[in-house]
């Protein structure tokens, strides 16, 4: 216990003067989550909070007193006693100008919002600071990757601003190393090992590139078959129906029709985490295979579709008569491990209830 | 799981058994990636070379089936070295001493002959899960399809409990489950064991409480039989079957006997999302609502309970699971099923199940509880087993033995097969099959061969292979590939042009009738 109380008093908090306000923080926090925390809106586009912070943006840039240069706030750690100013009439001119740049870079500031998670980041700040000024042209950084015919990841890397989030995400969250940075500047492009296609990468299509990517340069093939679709983009906050970890994402729409699936960054099963089929198995809910009635066998020995009310009293019909001849044992029942809840506690209580058996089981043998 | 997946980012030691995780749980992998990033040690037992293997940093490519073989070999190095951790043996377990003395003549020797890796591997092995501080375990159904399934399990147990890796942040016990809610539907009370909430049924009080809760005079105070049985027994004393989203003739063992066992039923209803083969047998099918047309609820491995919301519109006529069985039931005279959504039924839910108690619908918003949840006071339990198991019970040591598989190779089936799953196809496929996209990663499906079984057989990369088992044979293209260990072949069970379940079916685990679909010696000649 006593060890335990020193280690309360080590953490004890420490203070700085954020804005003009007085605010705690802990050891070990950078200046930018400080800020965040306080709602102070600094921009970035480098940063993930679940990346390793990289400080190569210069977006987030802060006055401390003391220091004459600004200090990038997401690789800063606070120290006791700091005074900063998140939002100077010098701070925002320079951000405005970094985005001026950046956006110069770029074919394209305006994508669409179905290309990922984070895709509409640089509008977003480009808006914010009134940086569509056109004020520098010229050189731009990244070819895109037309030849990649892979049906999940566009590699539109002419809208690429050499942020690496997607390489670290990769590294840092996948452990998949799948892609790279080649040259420098200018010249700066994102690749596979021995520049191939992503399919003859490590590459496992889990997507997380596409949705930490702040300008849309990779982008969600998919999604983006419906980028002319009619609606506006809902998002539903739903669990994947394959394995059993239960990673949280949000299945967009466009009014009935189903257009693409985003991790959630706070889901607690998997903080933003996807894999292939998470990411990209979703249209099988919409494709024309689908049973649109029920179906009932007829005397020709094929079945028909026919009403609900034909198909559910043919169901109950064919119990009562089996329960009749045979007795309550001569039904079975097999839930299903992939319906949710509610599926298997009303089958487990119709065949306790009716039969009054335990003649229920579900696949997990199998 | 005994651990939540948080905690897979923390053990010392990482133990992963028979699962393929990079594959089958590629998320809950990642947080493997991340604890050996932080400097964690893993140990992979695999007879392929997966990528998790090739992660590892002491991979055990033992022959299929010899789990129970290294397992006690692993405790018995254990014992030797005196890593056992005495305290935890004397204040949380029994039967230890029989255990204890039980494993002494299972030397690393003995087990490298059956498992065929070298013994020096697993003396490794053992030394580095009994020192982590702490070891922790994962296994998928590497280790319950098998004959042995209950045993491998208890293996596993018993190296926990000798090293006193339970209730420990970052240790533990952790079966990855394969379905999104394999683990509810267990919860639910769908098995011939447990009323909901794991309420034996063989218990005479909670028979005589879900009577009374369910409007009966009695419910049998006995385990039903289970889905393997009733296979069996369909056309004899079973007679009708109410089977809701699963495709059972394609994945189940066997699929001629389960075909067959289908066929002879009087009365066949299906509830299902798509016509699928098993549907196809049915004398009604009825159409479900799909992911992203109903609210609901589900619960993880790491038992964890969150809810499915509606985005859109059902597909045609398709209404939820719960709604169709409730409108089977009102037909049968069968009453309290009058549920108006699927709030009703979990609440109702919730009510009747001690390890729900403290749920309801909106409480799990969230998805913030890991049941039980006794009460609604209680935060949940992310962590079982911490100070004390459940009631105050003593974790028991089982004394095991090492058993062959139900068959084992002959001359006139040399080689094992073993099957799994691929990470771009899921199960029968009727789900992944129809998203657009994978089939330019994994467009059909391939038997994974050993260069030198390849070249000893007469097999071509490419080329195509007759596969035959004591009970069926296909055809199938042939990869040769170094991922499967010589005398060793490998296919999944997820395309219906490669029916390898026609093949297995050699054995069910005598307790929970799981069958060994991880063995089955089978006979590959090249297709002239």
């Amino acid at each position: 216990m006593t060890e335990h109380r020193s280690d309360l008093v080590e953490q004890k908090l420490s203070t700085l003067t954020l804005d003009g306000k007085l605010v705690e923080f802990t050891k070990g926090e950078t200046i930018y989550e400080i800020a965040n925390r306080h709602r102070k809106e600094v921009p970035t586009l480098c940063y993930d909070e679940r990346l390793e912070a990289f400080g190569a943006c210069r977006l987030c840039v802060v006055e401390v007193e003391g220091i004459r240069k600004p200090v990038a706030s997401c690789t800063t750690a606070a120290t006791d006693g700091m005074v900063i100013k998140t939002s100077t009439e010098t701070i925002e001119k320079h951000r405005k100008t970094l985005l001026e740049l950046v956006a110069s870079e770029n074919r394209n500031v305006d994508v669409n919002a179905l290309s990922g998670y984070s895709s509409q980041e640089m509008t977003i700040l480009v808006d914010r600071y009134s940086a569509r000024t056109g004020r520098f042209s010229g050189k731009q950084s990244g070819t895109s990757n037309t030849g990649d015919k892979n049906p999940f990841i566009l590699r539109d890397y002419d809208n690429c601003i050499s942020c690496y989030r997607c390489v670290r995400v990769c590294a840092e969250r996948e452990g998949d190393y799948a892609i790279n940075v080649m040259n420098r500047g200018f010249h700066t492009q994102i690749i596979t090992e021995f520049n191939n296609d992503l399919r003859d990468s490590n590459c496992t299509f889990c997507g997380q590139c596409v949705q930490t990517c702040p300008t849309g340069a990779l982008g969600d093939k998919k999604a983006l078959r419906d980028a002319d679709t009619e609606g506006e983009i809902k998002k539903t906050r739903t669990i994947c129906p394959y394995c059993g970890v239960g990673c949280s994402v949000d299945m967009l729409s466009k009014g009935d029709k189903i257009v693409g699936i985003q991790p959630a960054m706070d889901g607690p099963a998997n903080e933003g985490a996807l894999c292939i089929k998470g990411q990209y198995a979703f249209d099988f809910i919409q494709n024309d295979d689908r049973l649109a009635k029920p179906l009932v066998r007829r005397d020709d020995g094929e079945l028909h579709e026919c009403e609900w009310d034909e198909a559910l009293d043919r169901a109950a019909e064919g119990f009562k008569k089996v329960k009749d001849q045979y007795g309550r044992h001569a039904v079975y029942g097999i839930a299903s491990g992939r319906a949710p809840h509610e599926a298997a506690y009303t089958m487990q209580k119709y065949i306790r209830a009716t039969y009054g058996t335990n003649y229920i089981d579900n696949c997990s043998r199998s | 799981m005994s651990n939540p997946l948080a905690d897979m980012e923390k053990p010392d030691v990482i133990f992963a058994i028979g699962t393929n995780m990079t594959e089958c749980h590629p998320v809950a992998a990642t947080r493997l990636k991340r604890a050996l990033t932080d400097g964690a040690t893993m140990v992979v037992v695999d007879p392929r070379k997966t990528r998790l293997a090739k992660m590892a940093h002491l991979h055990l490519p033992i022959r299929v089936g010899s789990d129970v073989a290294l397992l006690l070999a692993m405790a018995h190095v254990i014992q030797r070295d005196g890593l056992i951790d005495e305290s935890f043996i004397a204040e949380r377990t029994a039967d230890s001493e029989a255990f204890l003395s039980h494993i002494r003549q299972f030397t690393p020797e003995w087990a490298a002959e059956i498992c065929e890796v070298p013994a020096e591997d697993i003396e490794r092995a053992g030394k580095l899960y009994g020192r982590g501080n702490p070891s922790a375990i994962y296994y998928t159904l590497g280790i319950t399809e098998h004959i042995c399934g209950v045993d491998n399990v208890q293996s596993l147990c018993n190296l926990a409990l000798m090293t006193g890796n339970l209730g420990l942040e970052g240790g533990g016990i952790n079966p990855m489950r394969g379905q999104n809610n394999i683990q509810g539907a267990g919860d639910c009370g769908a098995v011939p064991a447990n009323f909901p909430g794991f309420q034996p049924c063989d218990n005479p009080d909670n028979a005589a409480k879900f009577a009374k809760l369910y409007g009966r005079d009695s419910i049998d105070p006995e385990r039903g039989i289970t889905k393997v049985t009733a296979l069996n027994e369909a056309g004899k004393s079973i007679h009708a079957m109410l089977i809701d989203g699963e495709n059972t003739v394609v994945t189940d063992p066997d699929k001629n006997h389960c075909e067959h066992a289908l066929k002879s039923l009087d009365h066949l209803v299906v509830i299902d999302i798509f016509l699928t083969e098993t549907g196809q047998l049915a004398d009604v099918v009825l159409p479900a609502t799909a992911w992203g047309e109903t609210d609901g609820v589900q619960a993880n491995t790491e038992r964890r309970v969150q809810r499915l919301r509606k985005a859109v519109e059902p597909w045609g006529e398709a209404k939820p699971d719960w709604w169709i069985v409730s409108e089977i039931a009102k037909r049968m005279g069968t009453p309290g099923f009058e549920y108006e959504s699927a709030k009703d039924v979990f609440n109702e839910l919730c009510e009747l199940s001690p390890i729900y108690a403290g749920l309801d619908w909106d409480r799990i918003d969230e998805g913030k509880y890991h049941w039980p949840v006794p009460d609604k006071e209680h935060p949940g339990t992310p962590r079982l087993h911490e100070g004390e198991f459940k009631n105050g019970m003593k974790g028991l040591f089982k004394v095991i033995g090492y058993r062959d598989p139900a068959e084992v190779i002959s001359d006139d089936f040399p080689l094992w097969l073993t099957t799994g799953r691929r990470l771009e196809a899921y199960h029968s496929r009727t789900q992944t099959g129809r998203s657009a996209g994978l089939e330019y990663l994994l467009s059909e499906e391939s038997l994974e061969v050993h260069p030198d079984d390849a070249d000893s057989l007469g097999l071509v990369h490419g080329g195509m292979a007759k596969m035959a088992s004591a009970r069926g044979e296909i055809e199938i293209q042939v990869k040769v590939t170094d991922k499967s260990p010589k005398g060793t072949v490998f296919t999944s069970f997820s395309f219906a042009n490669v029916p390898v379940n026609i093949l297995t079916g050699s054995g069910y685990d005598p307790v929970t009738q799981t069958a060994e679909l991880k063995v089955c010696p089978v006979r590959v000649t090249p297709v002239a």
